[in-house]
């Protein structure tokens, strides 16, 4: 054997040589008949009569475009049809061992829609508000869309957080306490992020430091939080409403020319700052994560942490700050509500949007900006029932509340299966 | 590196021909599956000292809050430097006074005139510690077996549901209705958290996600059911809430009127008494702790790790349901509403922790946890201290617990073994790197 | 650059695991660290690398003593590592894993993801290779992987480079081309460290070897040494690796694979139309380098994962499509490859392991409770037989050293009624000692006129235990030939090349 020129084998990956043959799911068309079968039951058990109005203009639009009157049944109907032949097709597809196209799903998703809301309007004298429902699946987004960014970037870097939940809440306690005292509702978003980075050192201490179960001490942070923001509202926000909470809340900002786009411009560009830093910061979470020596980092401590040691990158230290800029991030979230959407604190006001966030980072694969689509998927899925109470829905308006976390489950449960997390998520990293 | 190389085994092995291979431990780092377990370990593996000093701190904790809001010492911290004293004693009094209630509410009132009077706030601690026992049970043998079962507030309305549906509505004599209305609640509730058992084990849910929806679920289930007439609601009334259960269904007291100490106590004993033999004495119980230990290893062993999470699931969540059979047939009985669980389910899971996932510990903590609740109440009703000060120290307890390097760096605490650093701690770890 | 290492002691606790080692290693190099399983060289590499700090000692390069804190400091120095267990990132890329931890970026912190491909170019072309540096790296081939480890050391200039175990997972040709880089790297002037316990691998390409026994120093050796004398500076005595086995008498029970195909979640065909037949009485030991498919081979004959097609006979029962349970109760023992991760619940206690799998009725469970006079009795009589060394049957058996650990699994499921046994590495990480003691008790359960199966990935176990070898490449049988089949010929098959007149089926 030459000692100079070895000799070297062309290598050809193992997938090419190893026989691949195609796998495919039941997944979706089993999920579409399912939906189906939902919808007309629905559909045939509780028929209704009349027509549905939807309204596509806000109050102020620039071009009015007039409300639009559909028969109802024949609306659903034709809906139905429609799910029926998705449905069949996704089977199809199923039995030719192909995969059934996301484009067939999310057609699969508005159809379903169309025909359930055509139904629920039924013979209402409201028109159905269309940009409501948009500017409101938006707004129950904010914070959790910001805890899924905050929980996306914790688990990439290895830790999971649970503690969203506590994040969101003791951000927006600060959020209204500062906000209040200083009447300064930017003073407030900076102590927001303060508070969430503060909730979020705790957990680093324990977790990265001292290696406690990541999800056992990130529950119990998210009952200490609701424990002490509870009891210091009690104790003294309570006897003090005006001078501690009473914040100044930030204004809509009308963006010009886009607030003036029809149905989306009055959802989505007249809103307050917190709205627009959030379309901001899923591209720039998605660049740090990706596009960064940060991000880089940060993901090889989360996939391998020992093989990142081994070039030398402080394992413990990218984990801390990881988490620390996740804490800020979520800590957005819970300035939105008590700076945005009301101003006061109240005991447990986040009522389990962390939790939701937490679905929404599995949900969208922890990827920040499949997690924002989810994120926005529950604030829809929120948003229905105050548009079906408007219309005065036949149904139950606490199946409706229901339904977020219905949709949660389901998306944890049905659509995801067993996706890939981030290979050291929730181990700490123990190196000698 | 070192994974199958060169790893010593632990030293404590007798000498023997063997060079160290294949060592201990290697699946608490390397297979994510068993964190669960590792943490329990951790957990467990602490000293008693660890627990004592962890109480303390959390109690200290506390007081500097309840110093801290309270209106006297603010008042008097204005004057500080001209009057040090006014403070000091504010503080005193305001620390001093809170601990005293606690006491008066949840041991011994020592202001009653009769002994049958002044034991009455331990009797109350023991009904509010009864719930707490049965969901606390229900979460250690979740934690036993690998699994966070955080849905008790959802189990425990399931429960509700069923019990007090059958408490309500149907005429029956006495033992006879009280138990079905048990076993009722029980399979309900157990049937609930079954729902997260089979996402997990079909599809990889995360329980942690799918029981808290489940919980947000059932509350909303009971609200519809409590808000529409003709289901739960009273009728005649408006109001989300059931009528009264009937008598023939209601727990009776254990020592008379004069104490609401009810037959649910017995339940709860005899529950920790079950849970005991189950998890150290029966196949079920093998085959769960080994799921909870090495999941990959029982399922070489032939063990259906699907199917053993499921059962999981079932028992920890009949016990759990215990807990809401108990409020609704034992504690208040005069019919409930969407706060019957009482925040207990997430209590359970500070009980779980701090009774160290061991029936006899769960009892133990169960019992700590409801003497605050007692006292809090009092000392919410005496001191206007907001009970959720309770909540705080308890969660601050489990915190320190769960980190006994931090515990013993505040007390000075030995280490257990004798290594005096850090990094010759447990060889085991020390070589997985 | 010139290394040195000087009375380098490393202790866990009591035991130590280096004990005043020094070693030189000088420029143009190559230098061979030889010694068993569990002698302390891992150990050693890691003290060097900064991973462990030292007890006592120290490590000097060019006559200058260094002192590392972490990896970070030893690469800075000029040290590169290619680990045993590669470090990479499984969901990087090529050129994402070389540039961690020393990226080059652009304005803002963007990575230069460019500049970080040519440096990925420029080193594989100095030394041949074909590395895509977009490639993800957990779809490379184990060879090409750890071409991506040498890349990854080199564009660190380093100049001491320390080959840990690198042939452990490398057909026979991938191990010569790497002794051909290493060699190359030798003539470009760098120190290497080659750690190794293959005899034949040090004897080709070491200039020089040092052998570890123990956590200590036991000698020097020139490469121009025999086996047997270097194998006896390793171990310590001479060994015999030959197992004591008469001739099979066969019997009538039989297994019999027809056409077994297995697919993982992604379609990958792991198992490719597997066909073969063991009788009663026989060993057929599967061959192959680790990952071609031996091991979902093994896990489906237990039932652990279900075959996609084919079917699994014994003694003409169908067994596709049971559960793991199912299996078991057809009297099929099985230990498995990785024992602390599947063969045992580290903090079960001895007895309670040695009754993980035998939950089905008496003795050990009655009714619905757990048997346990019976279990402690069985637990006594099993440590005692198989020589089990623990404080007690209630010690955790996480605690035992490899070898108990791996009895334990053997005296759980030979003393069940076995029809089959599948035995999966039976000795891997396991002492001398213990080896002897495994080969026998498998060999006396091949005599009782049970089927057997072991997979080995080692040559020297398949040879010593063999009746028949199965060599499997890829997913797919190359052959099936008889234990006399000479090493080279061995070695070829399992680089996936068929023998010319080997046959089938023999």
């Amino acid at each position: 054997m030459s000692a100079t020129a070895p000799v070297v084998r062309d290598e050809s990956p193992v997938s090419e040589s190893l026989r691949h043959v195609t796998v495919t799911s039941k997944k979706f068309p089993t999920v579409f008949t399912f939906m189906t079968v939902v919808l007309g039951l629905i559909m045939l058990l509780a028929p209704r009569e009349g027509e549905t109005k939807f309204r596509f203009a806000a109050d102020t639009d620039f071009f009015a475009i007039p409300s639009v009157a559909v028969p109802a049944m024949p609306l659903a109907w034709v809906c139905l049809a429609i799910l029926v032949v998705l449905t069949v097709l996704s089977w199809v597809l199923f039995l030719q061992e192909r995969r059934t196209p996301w484009a067939l799903g999310v057609l699969f998703g508005l159809a379903f829609l169309a025909g359930f809301l055509g139904w629920g309007g039924a013979g209402s004298v409201s028109d159905f508000p269309v940009v409501r429902l948009v500017s409101s699946s938006v707004l129950l987004a904010v914070p959790i869309l910001f805890g899924a960014l905050g929980g996306a970037i914790g688990e990439r870097a290895g830790v999971i957080n649970i503690a969203i939940e506590g994040q969101l809440l003791g951000s927006a306690f600060v959020a209204a306490v500062v906000g209040s005292i200083t009447k300064n509702p930017w003073a407030g978003l900076l102590a927001a992020l303060l508070a969430g980075a503060l909730v979020a050192l705790v957990l680093g201490i324990f977790t990265i430091t001292y290696r406690v179960n990541q999800v056992i001490v990130g529950v119990v942070l998210n009952v200490l939080v609701l424990g002490l923001t509870t009891f210091l509202f009690t104790q003294v926000l309570v006897p003090n409403t005006s001078q501690l909470n009473q914040t100044v809340r930030f204004p809509a900002i009308r963006i010009p020319v886009l607030s003036e786009i029809p149905i989306i411009g009055p959802a989505l560009f007249r809103q307050s700052i917190i709205v627009y830093l959030m379309y901001l910061a899923v591209p720039l979470v998605w660049f740090a994560l990706y596009r960064t020596r940060w991000g880089l980092r940060l993901r090889a401590v989360g996939e391998h942490p020992l093989a990142a040691d081994t070039v030398g990158i402080k394992v413990e230290r990218v984990r801390y700050r990881a988490v620390l800029v996740a804490g800020a991030i979520v800590g957005f979230g819970g300035a939105y509500y008590t700076l945005v959407a009301v101003s006061q604190f109240n005991r447990n006001m986040t009522a389990g949007a962390g939790f939701i966030a937490l679905a929404a980072v599995i949900f969208g694969k922890w990827d920040p900006v499949r997690a924002a689509m989810a994120a926005l998927l529950f604030g829809f899925a929120s948003a229905l029932e105050g548009a079906m109470s408007v219309v005065g829905s036949p149904v139950p308006s606490q199946f409706m509340l229901m339904l977020p976390y219905v949709v949660t489950l389901f998306a944890v449960a049905g659509l995801v299966g067993r996706s890939r997390a981030p290979a050291a998520s929730g181990v700490a990293y123990v190196k000698e | 590196m070192s994974a199958s190389d060169d790893r010593p085994a632990v030293p404590a092995e007798s000498p023997s021909v063997d060079p160290p291979g294949q060592g201990a431990a290697t699946h608490t780092t390397k297979e994510p599956e068993n964190r669960w377990s590792t943490a329990f370990r951790e957990i467990v593996g602490g000293s008693w000292g660890v627990s004592v000093g962890a109480v303390l701190l959390a109690i200290l904790a506390g007081s500097i809050l309840i110093v801290a809001t309270d209106e006297n010492v603010r008042a008097a911290a204005a004057y500080f430097f001209a009057r040090p004293g006014d403070m000091l004693s504010a503080i005193g009094s305001a620390a001093g006074d809170a601990y005293a209630a606690l006491f008066r509410g949840s041991v011994w009132n020592y202001r009653a005139d009769s002994f049958a009077d002044g034991i009455r706030p331990l009797m109350v601690s023991l009904n509010y510690a009864t719930p707490l026992i049965g969901s606390g049970l229900g979460l250690a043998v979740g934690f036993r077996a690998g699994l966070f079962n955080i849905g008790g507030q959802g189990q425990m309305i399931l429960a509700a549901i069923g019990a007090g549906w059958i408490g309500f509505s149907l005429q029956l004599p006495w033992p006879l209705h009280m138990l079905l209305a048990i076993v009722v609640g029980m399979i309900t509730g157990a049937l609930w958290a079954a729902i997260a058992g089979v996402l997990k084990a079909v599809t990889g849910a995360h329980e942690v996600i799918t029981t808290i929806m489940l919980n947000h679920i059932a509350f909303y289930l009971l609200f519809f059911l409590l808000a529409t007439p003709g289901l739960l609601q009273a009728p005649g009334s408006a109001n989300p809430k059931t009528p009264p259960m009937q008598s023939s269904a209601v727990m009776p007291k254990i020592f008379g009127s004069g104490y609401h100490l009810h037959l649910g106590f017995v339940l709860a004993l005899l529950a920790v008494a079950a849970t005991w033999w189950l998890m150290e004495r029966s196949k079920l119980g093998f085959t769960f702790r080994a799921v909870g230990e090495n999941p990959r290893a029982a399922r070489v062993a032939g063990i259906d790790v699907g199917r053993t999470t499921v059962w999981v699931m079932v028992v920890s969540g009949a016990l759990v349901a215990l807990a809401g059979v108990t409020q609704v047939l034992g504690t208040s009985t005069t019919g409930f509403s969407t706060d019957v669980d009482a925040g207990m389910g997430f209590d359970a899971i500070t009980v779980a922790l701090l009774g160290r996932s061991n029936p006899v510990g769960v009892l133990g903590a169960a019992i700590l946890f409801g003497a605050f609740r007692a006292g809090g109440a009092t000392m919410q009703a005496a001191e206007g201290i907001p009970i959720e000060i309770v909540t705080v120290i308890q969660s601050l307890i489990v915190l320190f617990i769960a980190a006994p390097p931090l515990v013993r760096a505040i007390f000075r605490l030995p280490k257990p073994g004798s290594a005096p650093r850090r990094k010759a701690g447990d060889p085991a770890k020390e070589v997985a790197a | 650059m010139k290394l040195e290492l000087r009375g380098i002691t490393k202790r866990f606790g009591s035991l130590v695991a280096n004990d005043q080692i020094d070693l030189v290693v000088n420029p143009g190099e190559i230098h061979c660290l030889l010694g068993e399983n569990g002698a302390g060289k891992s150990t050693l590499m890691n003290v060097l690398y900064g991973l462990y700090a030292a007890d006592e000692g120290e490590v000097l390069l060019d006559d200058e003593v260094v002192h590392f804190d972490g990896p970070g400091d030893a690469m800075e120095a000029g040290i590169g590592m290619v680990h045993q267990h590669f470090m990479l990132v499984p969901v990087f890329t090529v050129a994402e894993n070389v540039m961690l931890g020393h990226e080059p970026t652009r304005a803002g912190g963007r990575l230069d993801l460019e500049q970080a491909r040519a440096k990925v170019r420029e080193i594989a072309d100095r030394f041949g290779f074909h590395v895509d540096p977009d490639a993800i790296v957990e779809d490379l081939p184990v060879g090409v992987q750890q071409r991506v480890e040498i890349i990854k050391a080199l564009s660190r200039d380093a100049q001491v480079l320390v080959f840990d175990e690198p042939t452990a997972v490398l057909t026979p040709q991938e191990t010569d081309e790497l002794m051909a880089i290493m060699r190359q790297l030798r003539d470009d002037g760098a120190a290497i460290i080659f750690i190794t316990h293959k005899l034949r691998e040090v004897r080709e390409v070491a200039d020089r070897i040092t052998v570890i026994r123990r956590g200590k120093v036991v000698g020097e050796a020139e490469p121009t040494s025999t086996d047997a004398e270097l194998a006896s500076l390793m171990v310590g005595r001479s060994v015999e690796l030959v197992v004591a086995k008469g001739e099979p008498q066969f019997s009538d029970a039989l297994l019999e694979v027809e056409n077994l195909e297995i697919v993982d979640r992604d379609g990958l065909v792991l198992v490719d139309d597997v066909s073969f037949e063991v009788r009663g009485g026989e060993i057929l030991v599967v061959a192959g380098v680790q990952g071609n498919g031996q091991t979902e081979l093994a896990e489906s004959l237990l039932g652990l994962v279900e075959p996609s097609s084919g079917s699994i006979r014994l003694d003409g029962v169908e067994l596709v499509g049971r559960s793991v349970d199912g299996f078991l109760r057809e009297g099929i023992g099985f230990v498995p490859e990785d024992r602390s991760v599947d063969g045992l619940v580290g903090t079960f206690t001895v007895a309670e392991n040695l009754m993980l799998d035998r939950l089905d009725g008496p003795p050990f469970v009655k009714g619905a409770s757990l048997q346990i006079g019976a279990r402690d009795e069985f637990a006594r009589r099993a440590v005692e037989e198989f020589d089990i060394r623990t404080q007690s049957i209630h010690a955790p058996a996480g605690r035992l050293s490899g070898g108990n650990q791996q009895k334990v699994v053997l005296a759980r499921e030979l003393s069940r009624e076995l029809r089959l046994l599948v035995a999966s590495q039976p000795t891997r990480g396991v002492d001398v000692g213990s080896i002897e003691f495994i080969h026998e008790r498998i060999v006396a359960t091949r005599d009782a006129g049970v089927p057997v199966i072991v997979v080995a990935t080692e040559l020297d176990e398949a040879l010593a235990l063999a009746d028949r070898i199965l060599v499997m490449y890829r997913g797919r049988i190359v052959g099936i030939v008889p234990a006399d089949t000479p090493r080279d010929v061995l070695g070829l098959m399992m680089a996936g090349i068929a023998p010319e007149e080997g046959s089938k089926v023999a």
